[in-house]
């Protein structure tokens, strides 16, 4: 039996036939379900439950559904237009929302904004700074409105802030002669002034370069270790990476996926994965009905085909194989799923649900040989 | 609404005026334009060139004015009558173009400048209310130009009494009519014309576009507050209160409705119809 090329899909035709579903449609309700955890109950920060938000004729948000737990870092994981901004925004109530039901910190935003304000704080991807006013002044301002007040309790936690994030040195300095990298550390430091109970975080790396970056997401790191509860958004995978305690894939004002980045690569590669190139990579498309073969994804131009596997101890028979149907191999790795391989098989789960599941392939089970 | 909040938009606005030295350097000129380099010349032409016949058909030309201006110019030589009379009557103007180009010029960029500049971000998240920032926001279009006025009012008083003064037998200047325009009619037409400014630096996609628009509303406002300024000091002392009185109800409405059309969305611009 041959399978036509197409994604990695670890779902039975049997549940979306039975749901009423064309064979091989996938359904995310109908992944594996994960053990269960611990019974102890979560206080949740955030919850959005089928939250709608729409400009004019666009919909931004499209019954968006989200639960952060207290103390935990959430990432909102979605291409531009996603509607991970405006998630934002409605959690701070800077925003109304159109449909659906917004609690933080257990209150409703659109009622009490002030409160549920006064224990958030945002950056942004552009660091929202005053450029005439210097450091110092742009953080007194914050402390000012988040009622630190002007005197020596404000201007101790200003220094101490300016002195975490490495920016006390050009706290007297205009912003409008900041870099962009410094911009952002003031952003950052003017984010814990008030040591909110939530941080949220819109693609704060932003406009950074490679080091920036980097240095801005150990920060963020860092200041998760108080206990905070954060959420952050972005497009950028790398940046979820080992970050993430939770992740929410949005597409289209919609939460496609979420869970730990653990429970979600088990849910969508339940088997062992093994990357495997050759000199002419069509002709991988013959490992498909070779026996232990669950599934089998074809290259594209940003990465090497993929075969998952019922037991990686079929890796030498599978060499073999493909050998002897002359195929010449370049490369066999097993691989290590990650957020971004997540991202995309989850992105890509919905196209295909969107295409009534034409592309998928699925093969059952077969023993070792 | 918390006070202390208004006060600290406020304050934090009037920092960055103050940092923007392209921005008050012209608007300071203005006033010493308006309230000294023009008076000072005028005043010093009128009383220096002597009884000469152009002096004498100006100082006939004031039987035109209202009785009660007329009553109130004290007997004097003709270029004395003249430069009193240019001095309490004809320079009105001044007193309200001044306050109301610069407020204006303030206020067009004041929440569309948020915008622009990503910091309407930061206001929107914040724990203040829209209508504490809207106050503040105001209150810092309102402080440049009526303090320009007040110190420019200072200037002007200075050099009529310097100049005129010793021709009419003293320092006369402020009448009481100035001081019921200074303190009583003016701020309310400020008040009035920000309201508008506002309104329209929230909804306008630019500051370019907030300062044509601003340009064009308040233009017909330095007109009736001109008109009204005028009245008031040409007209009986009851006049001027009665003009102001009205002005401040006008205002009071004008700013409660102004006041709404700050919001969180429009801080972020992403309100329908910007």
């Amino acid at each position: 039996m041959s399978i036509p090329p197409g994604p990695v899909a670890p779902l039975g035709d049997a549940g979306a036939q039975a749901a009423g579903r064309p064979a091989g449609v996938p359904s995310f309700e109908a992944l594996p379900a994960m053990p269960a955890m611990p019974a102890a109950p979560v206080e949740m920060v955030v919850s959005l439950d089928g939250v709608g938000r729409r400009f004019g004729a666009v919909e931004a948000l499209a019954g968006l559904s989200l639960e952060v737990p207290e103390r935990s870092v959430t990432v909102l994981l979605g291409p531009n237009g996603a509607g991970k901004t405006t998630a934002i925004r409605v959690i701070t109530g800077a925003l109304d929302a159109h449909q659906g039901e917004v609690r933080v910190f257990g209150l409703d935003p659109a009622v009490h904004g002030e409160e549920v304000r006064r224990r958030c704080c945002v950056v942004s991807a552009k660091p929202a700074l005053y450029d005439r006013l210097s450091g110092f002044d742009n953080l007194m301002y914050a402390a000012e409105l988040y009622g630190l007040g002007r005197k020596e309790r404000a201007r101790h936690r200003i220094h101490a802030a300016a002195e975490r994030f490495g920016i006390e040195h050009a706290l007297d300095q205009q912003v409008g002669g900041y870099s962009t990298g410094m911009k952002t550390r003031l952003a950052l430091a003017r984010s814990v002034l008030h040591e909110p109970d939530l941080l949220l975080f819109d693609e704060p790396t932003s406009g950074l370069d490679p080091e920036s970056s980097k240095a801005v997401l150990d920060m963020i790191r860092d200041m998760t270790v108080g206990g905070t509860t954060v959420v952050m958004c972005t497009h950028l995978l790398l940046e979820a990476e080992g970050l993430a305690e939770q992740v929410v894939v949005l597409e289209g004002g919609r939460d496609l996926v979420a869970g730990t980045p653990d429970e979600l690569t088990r849910r969508f590669w339940p088997n062992a994965v093994v990357r495997l190139a050759a000199e002419d990579p069509t002709s991988l498309g013959t490992v498909a009905d070779l026996p232990g073969v669950r599934a089998f994804e074809p290259a594209t131009p940003e990465r090497p085909a993929a075969v998952q596997l019922d037991d990686l101890r079929r890796v030498p028979d599978i060499v073999v194989a493909l050998a002897a149907r002359g195929v010449r191999l370049t490369r066999v790795e097993p691989h290590e799923p990650s957020l971004e391989d997540l991202y995309f098989a989850v992105r890509g789960r919905r196209d295909l649900a969107d295409d009534g599941g034409r592309q998928l392939s699925r093969r059952p089970q077969e023993p070792l040989s | 609404m918390n006070l202390a909040r208004v006060r600290i938009v406020a304050r934090t606005e009037l920092r960055q005026l103050l940092q923007a030295k392209d921005f008050w350097i012209p608007m300071a000129l203005l006033g010493g334009i308006f309230f000294v380099i023009i008076p000072t010349v005028l005043l010093l032409i009128i009383t220096h060139v002597g009884n000469v016949g152009a002096v004498k058909q100006i100082a006939d030309t004031l039987k035109v004015l209202p009785r009660p201006a007329q009553q109130s110019i004290p007997a004097a030589s003709p270029a004395g009558r003249t430069s009193y009379a240019l001095a309490v009557y004809l320079l009105a103007p001044i007193a309200v173009v001044v306050p109301l180009t610069i407020s204006t010029a303030v206020g067009a960029s004041t929440i569309v400048g948020e915008r622009e500049r990503g910091t309407g971000e930061f206001l929107a998240h914040c724990p203040a209310e829209a209508t504490e920032i809207y106050f503040g926001k105001l209150l810092a279009s309102l402080v440049p130009g009526y303090m320009t006025t007040i110190l420019g009012f200072g200037a002007y008083s200075l050099i009529v009494n310097l100049i005129v003064g010793p021709k009419v037998g003293g320092w006369f200047f402020p009448t009481t009519n100035w001081w019921i325009l200074m303190g009583y009619v003016v701020p309310p037409f400020l008040a009035i014309t920000l309201s508008v400014v506002l309104r329209l630096s929230a909804r306008v996609k630019s500051t370019a576009a907030a300062q044509q628009a601003s340009g064009l509303v308040t233009l017909p406002m330095i007109g009736i507050a001109y008109a009204q300024a005028t009245g008031s000091l040409f007209g009986a002392k009851t006049l001027g209160l009665v003009i102001g009185t009205i002005a401040w109800a006008v205002a009071v409405l004008a700013l409660w409705r102004g006041m709404r059309s700050v919001n969180r969305a429009r801080l972020l611009g992403v309100a329908d119809g910007i």
